[in-house]
């Protein structure tokens, strides 16, 4: 980006002032190399985002931002539904609550190690992924909706998944205020037969070696020990909430002049939050968050089940479960008043900081965990969320390391076949039905995820805990 | 039953490139054909089309108050077809009059053994959203489509 349009603030915080119809400025938080590295787009999309309708502060891109729709990939923006504010289906994108949670197993890397190959068939043969794939839970209208209304709540009533999973899932499992009535029959027909599935393109399922630690403290309260091993799961809500997203956005491109808004971009569909459009969104989106929530927890169950035939204890206790599509009920201080807002967070992980009420005890004094996925060569990370970050984004940080190449490129850098043997010899397997599909996702196609979270680190937003370091990856 | 051979002559389609996902164009001496076209850019952002096996006809009917959001209605059709169906599409015939559209599309059960689909397309998007006529008889049809 040229950087000459900004107004630096600080290392790593840049501000675009006003102009052209922006209600609020724009503020990017990254380092010069990554500012330089960012496509213009994310300029043009951070201050589109600015112009619409009841905006509150400020519009803000992570330091992971990339080209997305409407809002970039790693945008923040929380709008105030008594000043006219919107709720918008592109602010929240197709995947709705795609999202992160990290278990642990509480073995070391040598025991992993010792059953690695079987391990991950097991894995990939266990849990469904891929194109085509299909869950083994079959839900009818009742189960559907009640699934809907209770999200991860739902599952473990099911039987998929620990009640004590609960506490360590953001809203403990269920978005409150979801309305089943409100997701279309073709959105339900579409998840009839993907309740614990994977999914494809950049969502996987990782057993990964906890192989750095920055802050002990946090660490040991997250449960996190050096040499052990965790796994990690990136997946949203599937066939449901692409089709909640496909059918509110045309509503929304289509009614958004009847409702008197200007659209900068027609991806950034949206309605009035107090509006019969956008109540009806809200409540098909929380449903579409359910789920996820619920869908995570099966995969989580899944997992565990594998695990449990290779080892005695196969309980794999949830670290944290983090949605990074939403829009989200929140009260943020706002010049001294707190104030209910909608935050939307478009590839950007909700990040409290340390003694916030909405965190479980357990981790109030250290924060919440906010997890980082990078590419399967690469590495992933742990962060805890700051209270500096409430003030900087709404306590919001990055979600991943962002793409560097289109897939098409990197289809023509490598074949899936290279990259697989390539990774095997740094002791890394990969589990994929589609090589094509692995050379899309190479760890070469990915930005520097190192740089990302440093940058999200100095800029405030959540803080270094630990290094992940891939053995086995199971790609849809 | 595939009916797209006379139209390969005329229409192409290819991939543009986007940060994190695929942008579909496709060009064609009508509206229709550019739409069959940018479909097949779609298909082959999944799997190699040619691989798909024309076992299985799906109709589609649309209409759109604007000709580019029939594109995206179009294509977004497809996708809800793919997933609900489990099938993946190689061949597709599409007319267009007053912007309704009448579409078929041809392919198979998806096999993951066979296909090994790369990715799968979440939503046909409004971004880089052009339905144009750019010459006489040239149309054009495009959007980046979410994976």
């Amino acid at each position: 980006m040229d950087l000459s349009r900004f107004e630096r603030l600080s290392d790593t915080a840049w501000r675009i002032a006003p102009f052209g119809g922006m209600r609020v400025p724009a503020i990017v938080y990254a380092t010069e190399d990554l500012m330089r590295e960012m496509d213009d787009k994310v300029f043009d999309q951070v201050t589109n985002v600015a112009k619409l309708p009841g905006i509150v502060r400020a519009s803000y891109a992570m330091p992971d931002a990339h080209w997305g729709y409407g809002f970039p990939i790693g945008g923040v923006a929380a709008f105030d539904a008594d000043e006219g504010g919107v709720v918008s289906a592109g602010g929240v994108g197709f995947d709705v609550s795609c999202g992160v949670r990290t278990h642990l197993t509480h073995l070391t890397r040598e025991q992993i190690v010792s059953v690695q190959p079987e391990l991950a068939d097991a894995l990939f043969e266990h849990v469904p992924a891929g194109v085509g794939s299909e869950g083994e839970i079959a839900l009818d209208e009742q189960g559907m909706n009640a699934m809907l209304l209770g999200g991860a709540q739902w599952a473990i009533e099911r039987g998929f998944g620990r009640a004590e999973d609960l506490d360590r899932i953001e809203e403990r499992g269920c978005a409150s205020g979801a309305d089943p009535a409100a997701v279309s029959e073709h959105a339900r027909k579409r998840q009839r037969r993907e309740m614990g599935t994977l999914g494809s393109g950049n969502h996987y399922l990782e057993v990964q070696e906890v192989a750095e630690i920055f802050d002990e403290k946090t660490a040991a309260a997250y449960g996190l020990v050096k040499g052990e091993c965790v796994v990690t799961i990136h997946c949203g809500s599937r066939g449901l909430g692409h089709q909640i997203g496909t059918e509110y956005l045309r509503d929304m491109v289509i009614s958004a002049q009847d409702y008197g808004i200007e659209l900068p971009d027609r991806e950034l569909a949206c309605a009035p939050i107090k509006s019969e459009l956008g109540q009806r969104y809200l409540g098909a989106m929380r449903s579409a968050i359910n789920c996820a929530l619920a869908n995570r927890e099966i995969i989580g169950h899944l997992t565990r089940q594998v695990f449990a035939r290779f080892f005695e204890h196969g309980e794999l206790p949830l670290m944290f479960d983090v949605s990074h599509n939403t829009c989200k009920v929140e009260r943020h201080a706002i010049d001294g008043q707190t104030r209910q807002l909608f935050v939307h967070r478009k590839g950007a992980t909700r990040a409290f900081g340390p003694d916030h009420e909405g965190l479980p005890k357990a981790l109030r004094p250290f924060g919440q965990p906010v997890i980082i996925g990078g590419s399967m060569g690469a590495g992933s990370y742990v962060l805890a969320g700051m209270q500096t970050s409430e003030r900087q984004a709404f306590s919001s940080a990055c979600h991943g390391a962002g793409r560097r190449m289109s897939r098409h490129a990197a289809t023509r850098a490598w074949g899936g076949r290279k990259v697989v043997d390539d990774l095997r010899a740094q002791g890394i397997i990969i589990k994929s039905p589609s090589l094509r599909g692995v050379a899309e996702e190479a760890p070469g196609a990915y930005k520097d995820v190192r740089a990302v979270v440093d940058s999200a680190e100095a800029a405030g937003l959540a803080r270094k805990v630990a290094f992940l370091k891939p053995l086995i990856c199971v790609k849809g | 039953m595939a009916a797209t051979g006379a139209h390969v002559a005329t229409g192409r389609w290819e991939h543009f490139p986007h940060d994190a996902d695929i942008g579909v164009r496709g060009y064609g001496a009508s509206p229709g054909e550019a739409c069959e076209q940018a479909a097949l850019a779609m298909m082959a952002a999944i799997v190699d089309p040619a691989t798909v096996r024309l076992e299985q006809a799906v109709d589609i009917d649309l209409e759109a108050p604007r000709l580019d959001l029939l594109l995206v209605d179009w294509l977004n059709a497809l996708i809800y077809e793919m997933a609900e169906r489990r099938m993946l599409f190689g061949a597709f015939e599409v007319k267009i009059d007053d912007n309704r559209l009448k579409g078929r599309a041809f392919g198979e059960a998806v096999s993951r053994a066979r296909h090994a689909p790369a990715v799968e397309a979440k939503g046909a998007t409004y971004t880089e959203l052009a339905f144009v006529e750019d010459r006489p008889g040239q149309w054009r049809a495009q959007c980046v489509i979410d994976v």
